[in-house]
């Protein structure tokens, strides 16, 4: 005999996604491994990016979780450099979620002080709404794409802390306009930090590894503090 | 954007609550989804059914409740709301304006059937 009644829960509908990423933020903490969520649009040049940092990182102790709907290709782009990569296929899933991460991270094992690159899947949307427990998001926008990215896919670039204009070697041959991408991202989010980069001529490297050494310096290993 | 990854989250959480609350049929489900949540509410009720399918909420109503957006503008430093994630600050007109609020997703509660 059920009687009318009401469950006031108020829970938030990601709460299992979340409790899973405060899981891998409280591992990554513990180790002190800074880590990043890469995140654009199919083709931006996640990859090629990660590949040339991670040679430019030299023997730095790092790991690489892929993650794409289907295919081990990004992962072995990234072995072909010597890197550990575990690759993560999403099948139908536009996303990665803090489950399928933790996992990855269980393989991966990284040293303490390491450093972890996660490339989200190529889609503009559904990854800004899902922490996987890393320290913050890394937008890439290739010029290619088009000034109003920012304008029409607001959300990624509001949950990013850092955007990284790629291609930029490109930027003479088709008619774009650097400092209106900029205009775009800080209207949607005033406090995002940019760099322009290639990662084919290397042109604004070293402004980002400066960015990942100086976060990386930032978290101390726990033990190591006291 | 991913109604039907949301719809599976909520599947989760309605399952916890009805075995915690002991009961086998939930007849509606009330979510508050802010304004900035990206969530396109026609395509949420559609996976809400498919989604529910032999689970405590099966053929229950999905009803959704909208939540205000709020920003901070960074020219008058007022927290302001905003009817679209593009609108200037209705303050001072400025156009840099940070989300703080209206990206909630929330199950507010349940009926029990
Ligand atoms: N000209 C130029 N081409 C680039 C640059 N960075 C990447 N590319 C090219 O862009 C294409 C896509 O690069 P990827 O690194 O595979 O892009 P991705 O973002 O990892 O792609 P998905 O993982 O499939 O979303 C490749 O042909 C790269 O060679 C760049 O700075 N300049
Ligand atoms: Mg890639
Ligand atoms: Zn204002």
């Amino acid at each position: 005999m059920s009687q009318e009644r009401l469950i006031e829960i108020e829970t938030d509908i990601l709460s299992k996604n979340d409790s899973y990423a405060h899981a891998n933020r409280a591992v990554l903490a513990g180790k002190g491994v800074f880590a990043v969520n890469l995140v654009s649009s199919p083709g931006s040049g996640k990859t090629t990016l990660l590949c040339k940092t991670i040679e430019a990182l030299g023997d730095m102790p790092l790991g690489v979780i892929e993650g794409d709907q289907q295919t081990e290709n990004d992962a072995d782009r990234i072995r072909a450099t010597g890197a550990p990569a575990v690759q993560v296929n999403t099948g139908k899933g536009c996303h990665l979620d803090g489950h399928m991460v933790g996992h990855a991270m269980e393989h991966l094992d990284l040293p303490d002080g390491a450093m972890l690159f996660i490339e989200n899947v190529g889609n503009l949307v559904c990854p800004a709404a899902f922490d996987l427990g890393e320290d913050g998001k890394v937008a890439i926008l290739s010029v290619t794409e088009g000034e109003d990215k920012p304008l029409k896919y607001p959300d990624m670039f509001t949950a990013a802390r850092l955007a990284i204009l790629n291609k930029i070697d490109l930027a003479p041959h088709c008619d774009v306009d650097l400092d209106l991408y900029e205009t775009n991202l800080r209207r949607v989010n005033p406090g995002i930090e940019i760099i322009r980069l290639s990662a084919r001529t290397g042109e604004g490297m070293a402004d980002w590894l400066a960015w990942l050494r100086a976060h990386l310096a930032d978290k101390v290993v726990p033990e190591a503090a006291q | 954007m991913h109604e039907m990854s949301l719809c599976e989250g909520m599947r989760g959480v309605i399952e916890d609550q009805a075995r915690q609350h002991n009961v086998s049929r939930i007849k509606r489900v009330r979510v508050e989804v802010g304004r900035f949540a990206g969530v396109e509410i026609n395509a949420l009720h559609f996976a809400f059914d498919v989604v529910m399918r032999g689970s405590p909420a099966e053929g229950a109503e999905l009803v959704t409740l909208e939540l205000p957006g709020r920003a901070l503008c960074y020219d008058c430093m007022k927290e302001v709301e905003i009817a679209d994630r593009l609108d200037p600050c209705p303050t001072c007109g400025g156009g840099k304006l940070m989300p703080q609020g209206g990206d909630e997703m929330r199950i507010k509660d349940l009926e029990v059937a």
